[in-house]
């Protein structure tokens, strides 16, 4: 039989076996809205299934009971005891067909128009057990045909589970009369018959049964031999204990472990032969109990052909799917964490990578495209290969997503290789796709899969050649419980490194080939044709206020050199040290350490909560010799070293450290002046382009000054009347842009980018001014973008003409309110926006309120880290955002269940009519802002704060 | 925690300890392990309180400078030191202190409210003063010592 009918029958029986028990209970409560939810999901799997496996008989059974229990679970339909006794009927009906199934393989010839007549009735609402009456054979009263049957039906119940429970006296007898009997066609066809009859004398259709139960030992009825049939091969286990159980062979590895450490330095003693021994028993343990946990992978494949087959036609692309390596083995708990991530990726194949069959005969390819998945172990570690021979990654269109969302500057794109622009598709927002399909393109996913795959301490690769298709590849480890890892030595502090994101180790001498050299002070190393970054782990962490390199650097550091060196050897600095190439998300790097020890194997264990944000440890753990040692986090090194996860690094920690300061965050800040002396700052991620324009391409349409660009008429506004453009002579305009609206402020020179922590000192009375910071030693103006905006376009964000809807009564007294918030503890404010503009421009505003502030793109991530237990004091939303929208999310949140229910609130929209607001009041928001008003916005916040205290 | 240890007449029992020529006093149930001098491993990046962590039968221990945590000066070298094992939020801290004495059990009698005029760090960590014959106890909110361990200072330093 096939193996997916085989796990069908088994979970089949053993849903059903379970809704035995809650039955009895639906008689005494016909309306148990929970039990019947668990029958309709019953059915409603039995039905899908069904259809899956091609068993028509069941899948019409199942079909027409879901349609009646539907609406007895939405409640249009009273379950009334007639009704109960069909809803038994149909379930004995499905036990009937699946024991046939078990039994031979294949439906039982018959059909079952009678109970699906009946169903249909009910379905319409009519009674019946009035119709069972009409239809069978009995000629009691309908009132005592339930009764009856019911009664009988809990007897029947009763029957069943004995007959399940193993080692009881018919079953043995059964099993004799079984082991007698001639051979199974000959017994299974009159059973069939028998049961066939039973059926169809409704509503007693169990009486026979029993009967016949009773006369099992003689006819050798298909139920009797029931709990025969499915070969007991396999247990199932509660998932807690093997969870346990690993637990426990993990403790007992490391004290295996300690004492091999302790025989090693005693030498031969009377323990050394019992030691070995044990050494291997725990071997095998350890082995045998991951075992227990290993799942072929091919599990987690299961769906995706379809998923492929459905896509294709979906999308017109003719599609291949390869699968091989679906025996490799892995963990349970990972196989769970990556089944998501998989799927999505395949699915990404499909949508994103895989063209339509006439691109790709127009680009020489086979009308068919190629998806293959692979599998296979390679040193510990799992590698699942993902590749497609589609059109690849279209870099082009990755960098002007990068720009769009200010991930990256122009100049930075350009230094960076295509490998590290592909990288960015693993950020989050970023999807290439032109349009959102059913599929993807929503620009969730690639993010999250980088996630989940990191959470589980893998990594994941990419290669991708335009034209040529594209390769993911996943490294996982092969379980969580236990990882080996490298441990190395810096300043005679030992640590360990997970041995997965270990790519290799390097012998650095400072005579030789393997050197360092060194950029203006920074080390870096030639491994190969490449080169690697490096880090010393002694600095990085601290240890050493002088690290390895600086000491080196400064040595051979006078200034008539040229800034690019090469180490000399000064004698002092004679020691040897390590370089271990670590890997993380494509991105190669080393660490500089002192000495390398051997590998171990470790238990990851978790930090003490008071360390938990130390993000350059991932845990601790205790080595064989007994010693404490702090495990290594290589995501938290990269991020330290500031390379592409630069990026990632800002919502990282938006993510992780929530209940960090933002304060301390540094904000890249624009400089530039304007007339007098003093510097004006707006925050780098507000200003899209730096441009300079001419004043001959100035324009004057309608009072309001312009210039073509790009294709479109862009307004511009000089800062302020100190800026005058005289012929042909060339301005710095800072240009701003969100969607399609862009305008120009033209200023008088560009200063500088820096990064700085901005802290307001001055509140400005001035229009246009947030307020004076010192920037760089200097006195500062930080400049409020949002006036400008304001000013110069009515119609920059359509709605400026509306009036908002906070009136701005106590004003005076709340005025200074936000700025408390700055001294005491500082509030948390959740601004949720699906543009990238309007959050780099709210996040500094309310910083500078004083407001601890976290921004995210999608209402959905709000929601998680809801349900996540974080808290906030106070939550801004937008109202228009794709996929879920402001109403939809205050709802959500509004909702009885919902942690946020008491937070809280405020809605932040573009249109805000009188009717929305109305809507928006009514789903729960508190308050409604029109967005550009920041002065009623932070009065609002402070003014909502002050009475949730 | 105030009443499990309080015996039927009234009094208390007290494990004293010594920081810097004090003495103070934790109440004996909250106890876990007095344990000699430990080699730990030490953290980096965490803050100065946390001297680092230790085994202590297969289980990590965090080991705080109770000095540390208290504004004193640290020991000097080649001065012993002994650690007093705690549980707090379901995890184990050793306070490094600088010597144990004996177990009082203290009458509440003699218990004071800690006086306002005391060092802000020092109120905070104490729930309590006892008057003994010769000196004074200052009773150790052992909670209140590890909650506000602050490592954001040293996070910079990258």
């Amino acid at each position: 039989m096939d193996d997916l009918i085989i796990d069908f029958i088994t979970e089949t029986k053993e849903s059903i076996e379970e809704l035995d028990l809650d039955l009895v209970n639906l008689e005494k409560n016909p309306n148990d809205k929970d039990l019947l939810g668990k029958i309709f999901r019953l059915m409603h799997t039995i039905k899908g299934t069904c259809g899956f496996l091609s068993l028509p008989r069941l899948e019409k059974v199942a079909h027409h009971a879901e349609n009646v229990l539907g609406r007895f679970r939405d409640g249009d339909l009273e379950v009334t005891a007639g009704y109960v006794t069909l809803i038994f009927e149909s379930i004995d009906q499905i036990k009937f067909i699946v024991a046939e199934i078990e039994e031979t393989g294949k439906e039982p010839e018959g059909g079952d128009a009678e109970l699906i007549a009946k169903l249909d009735a009910a379905y319409e609402g009519k009674d019946v057990s009035g119709d069972a009456s009409a239809v069978g054979e009995s000629t009691s009263t309908p009132e005592e045909i339930v009764e009856e049957s019911t009664e009988e039906k809990n007897i029947v119940i009763n029957v069943q589970e004995k007959s399940l429970a193993p080692g009881e006296a018919t079953m043995d007898e059964l099993e004799a009369a079984f082991a007698n009997a001639p051979g199974m066609e000959g017994i299974v066809n009159p059973a069939d018959l028998a049961s066939e009859d039973a059926k169809e004398e409704k509503p007693k259709p169990k009486k026979k049964k029993k009967k016949s139960k009773k006369a099992a030992a003689k006819k050798g009825d298909e139920k009797g031999s029931e709990p025969k049939k499915v070969p007991q091969k396999t247990l199932r286990v509660a998932v807690d204990v093997l969870e346990d159980l690993m637990a426990m062979v993990s403790e007992l590895v490391l004290t295996r472990n300690q004492l091999l450490q302790i025989a090693r330095t005693q030498g031969e003693t009377e323990f050394s032969t019992p030691l070995q021994r044990l050494n291997h028993v725990v071997s095998e343990l350890q082995e045998g109990v991951m075992a227990t946990r290993m799942q072929p992978i091919g599990n987690a494949w299961a769906k995706l052909p379809r998923i492929i087959r459905d896509l294709s036609l979906e999308l017109d692309k003719k599609i291949d799917f390869v699968m091989t390596g679906q025996e490799t083995e892995l963990d349970r708990q990972v196989l769970e964490l990556i089944q998501d991530p998989l799927t999505h990726m395949v699915r990404n194949s499909g949508d994103h990578g895989i063209e339509l069959p006439s691109d790709r005969v127009a680009a020489g390819k086979d009308e068919t495209g190629t998806i293959s998945l692979d599998a296979f172990h390679e040193g510990g570690h799992i590698i699942i290969k993902i590749s497609d021979d589609g059109k690849g990654l279209a870099e082009d269109k990755i960098k002007t997503k990068i720009l769009e969302n200010g991930l990256a500057t122009e100049e930075e794109l350009e230094e960076m290789s295509s490998q590290q622009i592909q990288q960015f598709i693993f950020h989050a927002g970023l999807s290439t796709a032109e349009k959102v399909t059913s599929v993807s393109g929503r620009g969730v996913g690639m993010d999250v899969v980088r996630t989940n795959i990191e959470k589980i301490g893998g990594s994941i690769d990419l290669k991708s050649t335009e034209g040529k298709g594209s390769t993911f590849t996943i490294k996982i480890p092969l379980t969580l419980a236990i990882v080996s890892a490298l441990i190395v030595e810096a300043e005679n502090e030992r640590f360990a490194i997970p041995q997965l994101s270990v790519r290799e180790l390097v012998m650095i001498s400072n005579h030789g080939d393997n050197r360092i050299e060194y950029i203006k002070g920074t080390p870096l190393f030639r491994l190969r044709d490449r080169l690697l970054p490096l880090v010393s782990l002694g600095s990085i962490l601290g240890l050493s206020d002088k690290n390895t390199f600086d000491k080196v650097s400064e040595t051979s550091n006078d200034p008539q050199n040229s800034d690019i060196r090469d180490k000399k050897d000064d004698g002092a600095e004679d020691k040897n040290l390590y370089l271990v190439i670590a890997q993380v998300g494509g991105y190669d790097f080393g660490i500089i350490v002192d000495r390398v020890f051997d590998t171990e194997e470790i238990v990851v264990k978790p930090v003490a909560q008071m360390l938990k944000d130390l993000t350059l440890f991932s845990g601790n753990t205790i080595l064989g010799d007994g010693s404490v040692i702090m495990i290594l986090d290589p995501n938290g090194i990269a991020n330290a070293t500031g390379n592409i996860s630069a990026a990632d690094d800002q919502e990282a920690l938006q993510k992780a450290a929530i209940h960090t300061d933002n304060s301390t965050q540094k904000t890249s800040l624009l400089l530039f002046k304007v007339g007098g002396e003093t510097l004006k700052a707006v925050p780098l991620s507000l200003v899209s382009r730096l441009e300079n324009i001419k004043s001959n391409d100035v324009e004057c349409s309608s009072g309001q000054m312009t210039v073509q660009y790009r294709g479109t008429l862009m307004p511009l506004t000089p800062f302020d009347s100190s800026v005058h453009i005289e012929d042909s002579e060339e301005k710095p305009v800072l240009v701003f842009a969100d969607n399609d609206n862009s305008m120009g402020i033209i200023v008088d020179k560009i200063i500088d980018i820096i990064e700085e922590y901005v802290d307001i000192k001055l509140q400005s009375s001035q229009a246009g001014l947030l307020g004076s910071a010192i920037i760089n030693g200097q006195a500062t103006d930080v400049v409020d973008i949002a006036y400008f905006l304001k000013n110069i376009d009515q119609n920059w964000f359509k709605d400026s003409s509306n009036t908002p809807f906070v009136s701005e009564d106590e004003e005076d007294e709340e005025e200074d309110e936000y700025r408390k918030n700055s001294k005491g503890f500082k509030k948390r404010i959740l601004l949720v926006d699906d543009s990238p503009f309007f959050r780099n421009m709210l996040t500094p505003l309310l910083s500078m309120a004083g407001y601890d502030v976290t921004t995210l793109e999608k209402p959905e991530d709000a929601l998680k880290m809801c349900d996540d237990g974080v808290e906030f004091d106070i939550i801004i939303s937008d109202i228009e955002m794709p996929d879920m929208d402001g109403f939809e999310f205050a709802e959500h949140i509004k909702d009885e269940d919902s942690k946020w229910h008491d937070t809280p609130l405020v809605a932040l929209s573009s249109h805000a009519t009188p009717k929305d607001i109305e809507r928006g009041l009514k789903v729960g928001f508190n308050n409604y802002v029109a967005k550009f008003d920041r002065d009623t916005l932070l009065n609002t916040l402070s003014n909502m704060l002050v009475k949730a205290d | 925690m105030q009443n499990e240890a309080t015996k039927s007449n009234g009094s208390k029992d007290y494990l004293t300890i010594m920081i810097d020529n004090q003495t103070f006093g934790i109440p004996v149930l909250q106890v876990q392990d007095v344990l000699r001098e430990q080699e730990v491993t030490r953290i980096p990046l965490a803050s100065p309180e946390v001297a680092g962590s230790l085994n202590l039968r297969g289980r990590i221990v965090t080991a705080i400078d109770v000095r540390r945590r208290l504004g004193l000066s640290d020991r000097e070298n080649g001065d012993i030191s002994m650690s007093v094992v705690v549980e707090h939020k379901n995890e184990l801290f050793s306070l490094i202190i600088d010597s144990v004495g004996d177990v009082l059990s203290l009458k509440n009698t003699n218990f004071e409210k800690t006086p306002g005029t005391l060092e802000q760090t020092w109120r905070d960590i104490s729930s309590g003063i006892f008057q003994l014959q010769d000196n004074l106890l200052v009773v150790m909110d052992v909670s209140a010592l590890l909650e506000n361990i602050n490592h954001a200072k040293n996070k910079l330093r990258l």
